[in-house]
């Protein structure tokens, strides 16, 4: 299929079926796509999976993405599934280091969504391009029977040109280096499950969704060359993000507890349902890690746009323990962080 | 946030820390116990075993509902759920428990209507909104939890809620430190109590373990502070060679305990012969079985039950390691076959087992310590 | 208290607001401005202030009287010296 007939295709993937766990962004999901999607498709074996694939077309550099949403409830404060679509996508493109240019959109609707919802979202869409500066290209719409679809599914994907001076790649970070945090966590994963209205809670809280695209250019432009990595922490969190990171670069992430900025509400969720916010998912934020010595100039880049203001370092990087999440309490007191295991959030981007 | 905060301040942490220092006598090698799971999760989110001299051991106790639950009850209470109209409510600490043919996500995967609640209520709530249905409440807990299910049966009793059963599988707490305690292999010192369950049984029951088995017991809060500050009173009691209750918890825990939660129990529920437990084996008095009155509301009565009896795999080590006589590395599976991932035993699933804390926050921690002790020196 | 279901109560944690059980309490019901414990959406006790208070004292008072006794034996009074600080001592 794709010429290369030496390359090994070993499905190590064992499960017997395709449960919850297995869309919920940690352990599961990486070992689904390690296990059967990698050996089977991925061209390159060597290189680290990220969020996307880089493309040679003659002389350019193309950057592609896709993502698909699947959300239950459709609108929550803050925003809908419209919003993420768009979001997701030219945030995935941004923590690789491009800039969307095109999008294409497909949409899988379940018989019965009230034509006024549709249009809801379609607009939401757009808006949402529209600040994002992204044309809409192409796109393709199915229809399947009731109670097949949760309302609606979006599957976005975008391609984008990579940005100059940008050279992201979790082997080359190092000891030294500093975390970065664009602003507080857990805001959208606990929106949707407060939206669901299935617990008698209720807080004024609402997504975080948001194009990044802005700050992460402010950012390049000030520390560029120091930028060694990025990410979104949507499904399964920081905690899940840094962990996939420390295993890329075979480091430790060391983080500082007080340092990282949670909401008040979030805290109080969490608390009350035994939930550890380093394991929502966020819609508005990215993680960044840069050398020591662009540390300030990326963090006062971000403080002096509309957006950055709660950017924050909240860590840095080890060599010990190796390929683990150490989060330090102020008193000294400290714990391993893993990935998130089970899905205890399903459907929540 | 109130009655959080200041029991994590980092100043009177230190302090507390110092204080367990200087009153921890380096001759000794200190055997304490902490019962509850709570407890266990909370010494490893917090850290607490950095603040601790090297000779005191916190050894962790069976008080995790989840991990004394034997596999024949899941598979017995999967078993009715798979009936046509049932739904399966439980707990998400039950839900990725492994019965013999699955873990409740599992199951639900191959389409029985499995739901996760965060209290007995919301199963309830699920009966009133799905009247087609049957809900079943797959309930667990020590006697911190059995009267927000006795209330819940109460209330679905007097609204005549039809669609409503609880399959009751709540333990109670003093027959599991009496069984540690009988345990030949355990020698310790003595005890950090329950903190939730002392809320509704108070502190009385633990005086037969200050009075015949000579050890102190200290009911503890799970913040920080409070863990430390029972240390403390721990420590200050085997200097002085006494051996009582005391109740560090007390801006919670009423020495009498919460009568109304009491009575409500002693309404609904009589307490079994005997019942199995995993790791413990069978012990007497020790369970909570739903009174003829609520037999309508009684999943044991309405439903036919296999009455499953499952051996644990040999390997797994998981009685020695809920009785303490193990650490959670020492188990022979631990980090191979057994991870939070592929659970075997239920130590390693639930939230509070003490294989599943380990392995979360601390296994990996052990070569951070020896690099930074070696760059200081 | 909730309309239509006396038992319910609104409990608020750090602008979080939630629906929780209040019938265990029924012996010693709380009023706004208490604080209660929830477990698995039940107030299980209400917190005393007071003790909460009186523990916090405590903990500051930790190791104080370590210090207090280091203080005194800085300056120099041993037994015979100063016969008050002596009779002190052997009460402690």
């Amino acid at each position: 299929m794709n010429g290369s007939s030496a390359v090994q295709s070993t499905v190590s993937f064992r499960d017997a079926q395709i449960e919850m766990a297995h869309g919920a962004g940690g352990k599961a999901s990486r070992r689904l796509v390690e296990g059967l999607f990698a050996p089977l498709l991925y061209a390159d074996r060597n290189a680290p999976l990220g969020d996307s694939g880089s493309v040679q077309i003659g002389d350019a550099t193309v950057l592609i993405t896709t993502d698909s949403f699947v959300v239950r409830p459709l609108t929550f404060p803050g925003g809908s599934i419209g919003d993420l679509a768009v979001n997701g996508t030219v945030n995935d493109l941004a923590v690789s280091g491009a800039r969307a240019q095109a999008m294409v959109a497909t949409f899988v609707l379940e018989e019965g969504l009230p034509t006024s919802i549709l249009e809801q979202e379609v607009r939401a869409m757009a808006r949402a391009l529209d600040v994002a500066g992204v044309p809409l290209v192409g796109g393709d719409t199915k229809v399947v029977e009731r109670g097949k679809a949760d309302g609606m599914y979006v599957t976005t994907t975008g391609i984008g040109e990579p940005m100059p001076f940008v050279h992201l790649d979790p082997r080359s970070v190092r000891a030294g280096d500093k975390v970065l945090l664009s602003g507080p966590i857990g805001d959208h994963g606990i929106t949707i499950l407060l939206a669901r209205n299935e617990l008698d809670l209720e807080a004024d809280l609402c997504s975080d969704t948001r194009c990044v695209l802005p700050l992460i250019e402010t950012m390049v432009e000030s520390a560029g060359p120091g930028i060694r990595w990025m990410r979104d922490p949507t499904r399964g969190g920081v905690a899940t993000t840094l962990n996939e990171l420390a295993r890329d670069c075979g480091l430790a992430i060391a983080l500082n507890e007080e340092e990282i900025p949670i909401r008040m509400e979030v805290r109080g969720a969490c608390e009350l349902l035994g939930l550890d916010p380093l394991h929502i998912a966020n819609e508005g934020q990215f993680l960044a890690v840069v050398a020591p010595e662009y540390a300030t100039a990326a963090l006062n880049a971000l403080h002096g746009v509309e957006g950055g203001e709660a950017a924050v370092l909240i860590g840095e990087v080890r060599t010990e323990p190796a390929c683990a999440v150490v989060v330090t309490a102020r008193y000294g007191g400290s714990r391993i962080v893993d990935m998130l295991v089970g899905d205890s959030l399903p459907r929540i981007c | 946030m109130q009655y959080v905060d200041e029991f994590r301040d980092p100043e009177l942490i230190r302090k507390a820390s110092d204080e367990i220092h200087r009153l921890a006598d380096a001759g000794r090698h200190y055997r304490i116990m902490e019962v509850c799971g709570g407890h266990t999760h909370a010494i490893y989110r917090f850290g607490l075993k950095d603040l601790l001299p090297e000779n005191i051991d916190l050894i962790h106790g069976p008080g995790c509902p989840v991990c004394v639950l034997p596999m024949g009850r899941i598979d017995d209470g999967l078993a009715v759920a798979k009936g046509e109209g049932m739904i399966f409510a439980a707990f998400g600490d039950m839900m990725r428990v492994p019965g013999t043919s699955g873990s409740p996500l599992e199951h639900k995967a191959k389409g029985t209507d499995v739901r996760i609640v965060y209290s007995p209520a919301d199963a309830l709530q699920l009966a009133r909104k799905n009247p087609e249905k049957h809900v079943m409440f797959f309930a667990i807990g020590f006697e911190t939890t059995a009267p927000s299910t006795a209330l819940t049966l109460m209330r679905a009793k007097s609204e005549g809620i039809g669609n409503f059963s609880v399959f009751c599988n709540h333990v109670t707490i003093v027959p599991a430190i009496r069984a540690i305690l009988d345990s030949p292999d355990m020698r310790l010192d003595g005890f950090i109590g329950p903190g939730h369950v002392s809320t509704v049984i108070g502190c009385r029951p633990y005086e037969w373990i200050a009075r015949n088995e000579r050890k102190p017991v200290v009911t503890s809060g799970f913040e920080p502070l409070d863990l430390l500050q029972s240390i403390v009173m721990l420590l200050r009691q085997l200097h002085a060679g006494e051996a009582r209750v005391e109740n560090q918890y007390k801006r919670v825990v009423a020495w009498e305990g919460n009568t109304a939660a009491l009575k409500v129990m002693a309404q609904v529920f009589q307490l079994r012969p005997y019942f199995e437990w995993r790791g413990l084996g069978f012990i007497s008095q020790s369970a909570l079985k739903i009174r003829e009155e609520f037999a309508e509301w009684d999943a044991e009565q309405r439903f036919p039950i296999p009455g499953t009896r499952v051996t644990d795999p040999k390997a797994a080590q998981c009685g020695e390691v809920l009785k303490g006589v193990l650490k959670p590395s020492q188990c022979k599976l631990f980090g191979k076959e057994c991870t939070p991932e592929h659970p075997i035993g239920a130590l390693m699933v639930s939230t509070e087992g003490s294989c599943a804390a380990y392995y979360s926050y601390e296994h990996r921690k052990s070569t951070a310590m020896v690099a930074s002790i070696a760059s200081v020196a | 208290m909730v309309l239509g279901q006396p038992h319910l109560g609104t409990v608020e944690v750090a602008g979080v607001r939630r629906k929780v059980d209040m019938g265990l309490l029924e012996d010693n019901m709380p009023v706004a401005g208490d604080w209660v414990l929830i477990h698995v959406g039940f107030a299980m006790t209400k917190i005393s202030e007071e003790d909460a208070a009186e523990q916090m004292h405590l903990l500051h008072l930790l190791g104080e009287t370590e210090q207090a006794v280091e203080e005194v034996r800085g300056y120099g009074l041993e037994a015979g010296n100063d016969v008050t600080h002596a009779q002190d001592a052997s009460i402690q």
